[in-house]
């Protein structure tokens, strides 16, 4: 049934769905990128939930005028007008009071998402409620999604990447360095609207698949799942762009192959698996990379302070450091060092010294800076600069390199 | 040259006259609330000199010059460069922010930042070429961070990061550079290199302007002074307008009458 669903053989509305949640992934991923970089990920959330007023008045004025409340894109443009009202509370709070930006979002996520329930309750009492569906915008319905909901979706998620192809410039910029961009002459303002105006073009078009109240997660998940593997931000964008689009894309295809799975709350959790393993597993920022450098470091430092010490004829009382050595094959079960252990210990000493001169050295900045008092000075110095720093060491030369 | 203490308040900004000045400020206050950080200041940058701006903590120094560049919105002032408004001589300025004003753990690499001095050349969809580059490395090399180029910029000390911030400036080939206390926090070896990059910019013909918090280094590596207590203290030739008398001025109180003694025997 699964198998099905990924190659998109479980019918037509499972297709459509599968198709505008990837785009819609895609696009919300490296959208949210920026949003991320730019540490105002929570904006997200109160643009989000401050589109509920909007969709309801739609359907009321809609209704009101005779025609289908439901029309989708009728619902999207009242929800982008009153998430832009929402936006522009958030500014006004944090840029002309003292109230800090996440003070400010607490308040207009709240208030907006407050009226929009009171509306929706009124819509329901008023006994339309039933057929507008209205509620499947809280947490996304894709039960009858329709063709021309799915072009809506990939409409909006195209323009959304073009858009975010011709400003990623400046928009890094503004991420990175503010004071620098405008300095340079970007209009840091504008391009903060420009990030906040694709956050909301990404939301509102997301509302029918994920719903309002999780659509956050398709916008920061994927961002902070792709900063595990990455230093640069353009493959932080295209990673982010990845993961959503994937986890958008087996959310879709889990919840079609079983029935009365949610769609938007798989793709979430997805989403959420993708990032767990990230957390985990990615090399350099990942939890277990670190525990095993931080065990690797140890022992390093272990071995060498044992090493110096053998040079040093100290005696060595840590059960780590002698049973490092041991192993090594550095000393002998008494204590005693073997010749490869005198050999190496007198190489630590003497590397000690070498490091010394390089690092009071200027023209050997690059290669002090990765001092940690454990690296063989090999590993960053030619043999010549090793025999260049011998010669001013002085004292028995060749000593085993 | 001139000792103008307080004279100036309340006096409407008058033109700019100075045509040929790298920067010419006039008139320019800038408040935080309702507290003045900067009050009714003039200045007049002389071309192809080195140029501190000096007063003591919360003097308005760095507000000035973020002012100057329309990083902050003042709230009174004219700013010309190279007698045009800033906005037509953008291409020609080149600004060394704060260290710690971002974020070192960006993901991004010592060389992206470098050629985050170049995107204005390249436009919104002008492709990074191997020239682009080369020039970023080159930049990288008069600062001497060429070995660092891969680096991600987290891995660096202090001094490094300043470096690069540097190389980004250079990147822009401008004509007018102002920095905001390089100096601040760095190691002897990147005070050097900075310096030294900064006074073959000169020989170039170019101006430079620092936000300076060393007074014992000032009359070593200046042309020109700026003296600013948020008004303007004093301004001109280290010679003339960095005595004990400007410094006593811009400083009040906070310097030890011994400091201010040693300082003007510097001076001479």
């Amino acid at each position: 049934m699964l198998f099905e669903a990924l190659t998109l053989q479980l019918g037509y509305n499972a297709t459509l769905v599968a198709i505008g949640a990837t785009l819609l992934g895609v696009s919300a991923g490296i959208t949210g990128t920026f949003l991320f970089l730019r540490k105002r990920a929570l904006v997200s959330d109160a643009v989000s939930h401050a589109t509920l007023p909007g969709v309801c008045l739609a359907f009321l004025l809609m209704a009101s005028f005779g025609g289908d409340g439901r029309n989708l894109l009728g619902l999207l443009i009242g929800s982008a007008v009153s998430s832009a009202i929402g936006l522009w509370c958030l500014n006004w709070l944090t840029r002309n009071t003292r109230l800090a930006e996440d003070a400010a979002i607490g308040a207009v996520l709240s208030v907006f998402f407050g009226f929009g329930i009171v509306l929706l309750t009124v819509i329901q009492t008023l006994g339309m409620g039933r057929q507008a569906g209205l509620e499947g915008f809280l947490l996304g319905s894709t039960a009858g999604m329709l063709w021309s909901d799915a072009m809506v979706i990939a409409a909006g998620g195209g323009l959304t990447l073009i858009l975010i192809l011709l400003l990623r410039r400046p928009m890094t910029l503004v991420a990175f360095d503010p004071e620098y961009a405008a300095a340079r002459g970007v209009p840091v303002h504008l391009t903060d609207m420009a990030i906040m105006g694709l956050v909301m073009a990404v939301t509102v078009v997301g509302l029918k698949i994920v719903g309002l109240i999780l659509i956050v997660a398709l916008l920061i998940i994927p961002a902070v799942t792709a900063r595990f593997w990455t230093e640069r931000s353009e493959h932080v964008v295209l990673l982010a762009g990845l993961a959503g689009g994937v986890a958008a894309y087996l959310g879709a295809a889990i919840s079609a192959s079983a029935p009365n799975l949610p769609t938007g709350p798989i793709i979430v959790l997805v989403s959420f698996a993708l990032f767990l393993v990230s957390l985990l597993l990615a090399p350099g920022r990942g939890v277990l990379a670190a525990v095993l450098r931080h065990r690797r470091f140890q022992r390093r430092v272990h071995l060498r302070q044992g090493l110096l010490a053998l040079a040093q004829g100290q005696p060595i009382y840590e059960k780590l450091t002698l049973r490092l050595l041991r192993r090594a094959g550095l000393v002998r079960a008494d204590g005693v060092a073997t010749d490869q252990g005198k050999a190496r210990a007198a190489k630590a000493l003497r590397d000690e010294r070498r490091w010394e001169i390089v690092r009071g050295d200027q023209t050997h900045e690059a290669a002090a800076a990765l001092y940690d008092g454990l690296r063989d000075i090999e590993t960053v110095l030619t043999r010549d600069q090793i025999a260049e720093v011998d010669s001013m060491i002085g004292g028995p030369q060749g000593v085993a390199v | 040259m001139t000792l103008e203490l307080a004279t100036t308040a309340g006096r409407i900004a008058e033109p700019a006259s100075h045509e040929n000045s790298p920067l010419c400020v006039r008139g320019l206050t800038v408040t935080y609330g309702q507290k003045p950080a900067v009050f009714s200041v003039d200045m007049t940058i002389e071309p192809g000199k080195m140029t501190a701006v000096i007063g003591p903590n919360g003097a308005g120094k760095s507000t000035t010059l973020k002012a100057a560049l329309g990083i902050i919105k003042p709230v009174s002032g004219q700013i010309q460069v190279f007698g045009k408004p800033i906005d037509e001589q953008r291409g020609r300025i080149a600004y060394v922010p704060q260290r710690a004003s971002v974020d070192w753990d960006f993901p991004t690499r010592v060389i992206d930042v470098v050629m985050m001095g170049l995107y204005r050349e390249l436009g919104l969809l002008g492709r990074l070429r191997n020239r682009h580059k080369a020039r970023a490395l080159d930049c990288l090399s008069r600062v001497g961070m060429r070995d660092f180029a891969d680096r991600q910029i987290g891995q660096l000390s202090g001094g490094q990061q300043q470096r690069v911030f540097l190389a980004r400036a250079l990147a822009q080939d401008a004509d007018l550079y102002l920095l905001d206390e390089p100096f601040a926090g760095v190691d002897a070896a990147t005070e050097k290199a900075i310096i030294s990059v900064l006074k073959a910019l000169r020989e170039a013909g170019k101006t430079v302007v620092v936000v300076h918090h060393d007074l014992a280094t000032v009359t070593e590596y200046f042309d020109n002074v700026f003296l600013i207590n948020t008004r303007k203290v004093a301004e001109g030739p280290v010679e003339t307008a960095f005595t004990a008398d400007t410094l006593q001025a811009a400083y009040g109180g906070r310097l030890a009458t011994a400091q201010v003694e040693q300082l003007s025997r510097a001076v001479g």
